[in-house]
């Protein structure tokens, strides 16, 4: 089989105006005719159930939690990237477009990232005119900051809660149609199938969490915006719920997953504590605007550290490592995410890390407060200000720009990050891989669209901070609502789909058989969380920050060997007819089980390193990422044919004619 | 530390509930209340007992997913924290902890320590929006200033996380907070005044038909909020009422 990206020809910077130009489009008469069905409701779902709904569509919203005011997206931090150039600073749609690509390690399609580029500036208007509250400069007009991977400031945001306000807004727009009746909301439903009829997909079999019954749901296209799969690691930043079990059941019904090893590792989360724990929570990115990150020079200092023997103020500068400083002079503490969770790791590796588990490196302000106070002390004309005086009046500027993120540190914790360093350490945070799509984000399967975290298209192998609202807000208001129109445009005559159709039936009775399979065994030995525990600890050691060929193939010997087991002995409580949460998460992680098998695949067969990816055959002498463009340039796209691990790679070649492949270069 | 625990158990809405007593031994200090209620959920299963079902997702504070009643407040002892991030090192070994669900006339008990807050939802609906379309042709963003005190103002009311502790904190299982940070949010940016005056009647409105009780002037409420919204927002969604059933058109 062959994947056509479906590209328009001309110029780069003409390609997207030529093709909404030339796209087909439904008249408003048909489209009332027409139902779309959107899976996930966090910034991509939500803005494009909102934007569907308002162009006259009937749209059905689907998600699993109580409200769709809860989606993932609501956890997003530090901002959202846009090329408007408000700061002055030669940013432009070029440059957001270079720096995405180059951010990702040269593994994405220049024309969908090219255009997420172009599209960006209008997304900031859009929350602006629903009310999202920005943050200002004092002339009232927007403020920007800076993230990694770039020099330039393009990012938006809200204190350290953009994402909620970014999906505070969605939602606001999703509410608006669900009260004029042009969305029908199924909150507390789960999406357990795609049904597909003559090879379109046609539909979706769902289940009600609050009383267990299984219903079918028809639509002319369905579209999946239902995040990522981040939690196959068990621990990570994802919520509870995120799971990977739509984009997983749209792929065993033939839509292709690309590049599944590609998994954001975030530099700044605060570490693990212990065996409790229920998952990791991150410190945002731009902390790094005004954190220094550092371990002690002495491996003896890192010991009596660890031993709580030594303090970490009571190091004085020339004792500290100032590691990312010293590696990447140029970029220092905001290199992309990748390169600077490698380093955290080298160091503590190396022995240098500052915790009892010996994973975690110091993130400290001290130099930003004294900054900031010493500033602060100038405006409010305080001549020779004291040493307190500088360290009170800079603790409030760093309070009013992380305020919240310390609080949370802290309570966490259980130290205070404005007297001591932060300690962090990497953690699962983001998979760039996800549904194979084209140019109009349909994925191979005709009628099934993919969109934000879901899809693979605009990353590469590593995403840069603040560009997943981005792409999740400019595929749902910016991007479906006019390709979408090309496929439908030819369903105006297809009329209401009927459930009745054989291949919901059977859909539906593949579906309850699960449950049952899972609910009546004879032998019941462990929790579901054992599993899932078990299957996150093959991952991160196999799968994780760096890897290895052999890794790799005793973790896929591992998985399938787990996966037997599961499905043998689980102990899965309850009853199908009640609300049974054990239930609903045995049925995300057997998915789990399937897709880490397949992202370990992946990972063995792309001898290279790029980007999150990171294989320890591949790496130059000091150490940094080795791409093989020539061997690798391409996107790696998954055909399911029964066992994740025997699944048929088709491989997109990746042509780049507007920037020059270079070995990345941060120093 | 060891901890007994007196848990709300309830089939489903039309069913009768009552507390249930529970022992958890060996709790770490550092694991947060729904890491402690994981642990009791894992005992139960592995006993073949059913587990305790509640709500929780992105267990950071932001999703306000989770709720319980704890020890008779919403969200637990710790003041400005939601039950994911209050963390155990708060009580002490040999306590006794009650959970129970948030308890509202128009938030049903569906199970265990999960509650219906759809109602929150339909009160959104109502009117919690600025009505723009999309398109690549609004304004551009810098185009209206806004001053940064309004801007930040309107920012602390939009920090809501809709998680329901105020109705569950006040006598009167009023939402008054909750409606209130969302008129305050839109009525203080220029963007929100065009339709300032539907927006509030028809919010509270609907907040009144789904059963919330009136302001009890008690302040709970405020006090109780995870994320500090605060009191002034009522008083202003009241002035923004009375301004509009003065002077509405309808």
């Amino acid at each position: 089989m062959k994947l056509d990206s479906r590209t328009p020809e001309g110029p780069l910077e003409k390609k997207w105006q030529n093709h909404k130009a030339n796209i087909r489009l439904v008249n408003p008469a048909n489209k009332r005719n027409i139902d779309v069905i959107i899976i996930g409701t966090g910034l991509a779902g939500s803005s494009a159930a909102a934007s569907l709904a308002e162009m006259g569509y009937n749209v059905k919203a689907f998600c699993f939690q109580d409200s769709p005011r809860r989606a993932h997206s609501i956890a997003a931090q530090g901002g959202i990237n846009a090329a408007k150039n408000y700061q002055n600073d030669g940013d432009s749609v070029y440059r957001l477009f270079y720096d995405t690509i180059k951010g990702g390690d040269y593994r994405s399609r220049e024309a969908n990232v090219y255009r997420l580029a172009e599209v960006s500036a209008n997304i900031i208007d859009q929350a602006v005119a629903q009310g999202v509250p920005f943050a200002r400069e004092y002339g009232g007009n927007l403020d920007n900051r800076s993230f990694g991977g770039v020099q330039v400031s393009r990012t938006f945001y809200a204190k350290g809660q953009t994402g909620q306000q970014l999906l505070l807004g969605a939602y606001s727009a999703l509410s608006r149609q669900i009260s004029k009746g042009k969305v029908k909301l199924y909150n507390r439903h789960e999406m357990l199938d795609v049904v597909t009829v003559d090879g379109k997909a046609r539909g979706i079999i769902a289940k009600n969490l609050v009383n267990g019954k299984v219903e079918r749901f028809g639509a002319h296209a369905v579209v999946i915006a239902s995040g990522g799969y981040g939690n196959v690691f068990y621990l990570s930043t994802n919520a509870m719920g995120s799971n990977g079990s739509a984009a997983w059941k749209a792929h065993k019904k033939g839509a292709a997953f690309s590049n599944p090893c590609f998994t954001q590792i975030h530099p700044t989360c605060i570490p693990v504590s212990g065996s409790h724990q229920s998952k990791l929570t991150l410190m945002s990115e731009s902390l790094r605007n005004d954190g220094r990150i550092w371990v002690p020079k002495d491996l003896k200092d890192a010991e009596a550290i660890r031993e709580g023997k030594l303090k970490p103020t009571d190091l004085s500068e020339e004792k500290r490592d100032y590691y990312l400083e010293r590696r990447y002079p140029s970029f220092g503490n905001l290199v992309p995410r990748d390169v600077a969770s490698r380093a955290a790791k080298e160091r503590c590796d190396e022995g240098f890390g500052v915790n009892k588990t010996g994973e975690a490196v110091y993130l400290d302000f001290a130099a930003a407060i004294e900054r900031y106070g010493k500033t602060e002390a100038t405006i409010q004309g305080i001549d020779n200000p004291s040493k307190e005086q500088v360290k009170e009046l800079g603790t409030q500027v760093v309070e009013a720009k992380y305020g919240n993120l310390f609080a949370m540190y802290e309570k966490i914790v259980d130290d205070n990050p404005y007297q001591t360093p932060m300690m962090i350490y990497p953690a699962v945070h983001y998979t760039m891989g996800g549904l194979w799509v084209d140019y109009n984000l349909m994925t191979n399967v005709p009628g099934l669209f993919a969109l934000g975290e879901a899809n693979f298209s605009d990353h590469g192998a590593n995403r840069l901070g603040a560009s997943a609202l981005m792409q999740g807000l400019a595929d749902g208001y910016f991007v479906i609502p006019y390709t979408i129109g090309d496929y439908l445009s030819e369903e105006i005559r297809t009329g209401e789909i009927d459930t009745n159709q054989e291949a919901f039936a059977k859909a539906e009775s593949e579906v309850k058989e699960t449950i049952d399979t899972l609910l009546n065994k004879t032998t019941k030995k462990h929790s579901v969380d054992h599993y899932h525990r078990a299957l996150g600890k093959i991952m991160w050691d196999k799968c994780g920050m760096a890897r290895n060929a052999q890794g790799l193939q005793e973790g896929i010997k591992e998985i399938s060997a787990l996966r037997a087991d599961f499905w043998a002995s689980v102990r899965v409580p309850g009853t199908k007819n009640e609300m049974n949460p054990e239930l609903d998460k045995a049925m995300r992680v057997a998915d789990f089980m399937e897709l880490g098998e397949l992202m370990c695949k992946d990972a063995l067969e792309r001898e290279e390193s790029c980007g999150g990816h990171f294989r320890e055959e591949f790496q130059t002498e000091e150490g940094e990422a080795l791409r093989r463009d020539e061997e690798f340039a391409f996107v790696s796209s998954w055909q399911y044919t029964g066992n994740p691990s025997e699944a048929e790679l088709i491989k997109e070649d990746l042509v780049f004619e507007n920037v020059e492949l270079k070995t990345r270069s941060y120093k | 530390m060891d901890l007994k625990l007196k848990v709300w158990r309830q089939a489903n809405t039309e069913s009768k509930g009552s507390l249930k007593d529970y022992q958890v031994k060996d709790v770490s200090a550092d694991s947060s209340f729904l890491e402690m209620m994981d642990q009791l959920n894992e005992e139960l299963i592995d006993k073949g007992d059913d587990p305790v079902a509640f709500d929780h997702d992105c267990r950071e504070g932001i999703c306000g997913m989770c709720s319980m009643h704890i020890n008779g407040e919403p969200h637990g002892p710790e003041t400005g924290t939601t039950t994911c991030q209050l963390h155990m090192r708060k009580f002490k070994d040999g306590d006794t902890i009650y959970v129970e669900p948030f308890r509202a006339k128009a938030f049903p008990v569906l199970k265990d320590l999960a509650v219906d807050r759809a109602a929150f939802d339909r009160v959104i609906q109502a009117g919690g929006f600025v009505s723009v379309n999309t398109s690549g042709n609004t304004l551009d963003a810098n185009a209206i200033p806004v001053p940064k005190s309004d801007a930040d103002a309107a920012f602390n009311a939009a920090t809501c996380i809709g998680c329901g502790a105020c109705v569950a904190a006040c006598p009167n299982a009023s939402a008054m907070l909750f409606v209130s940070a969302k008129v305050s949010q839109l009525a203080l940016l220029p963007q929100g005044k065009v339709e300032a005056k539907d927006r509030v009647e028809n919010m509270v409105n609907q907040m009144d038909l789904e059963g919330f009780g009136n302001c009890s002037n008690v302040g709970a409420c405020a006090e109780e909020c995870p994320v500090g919204i605060s009191l002034e927002n009522i008083a202003r969604l009241n002035r923004e009422y009375l301004g509009a059933s003065l002077t509405a058109s309808k």
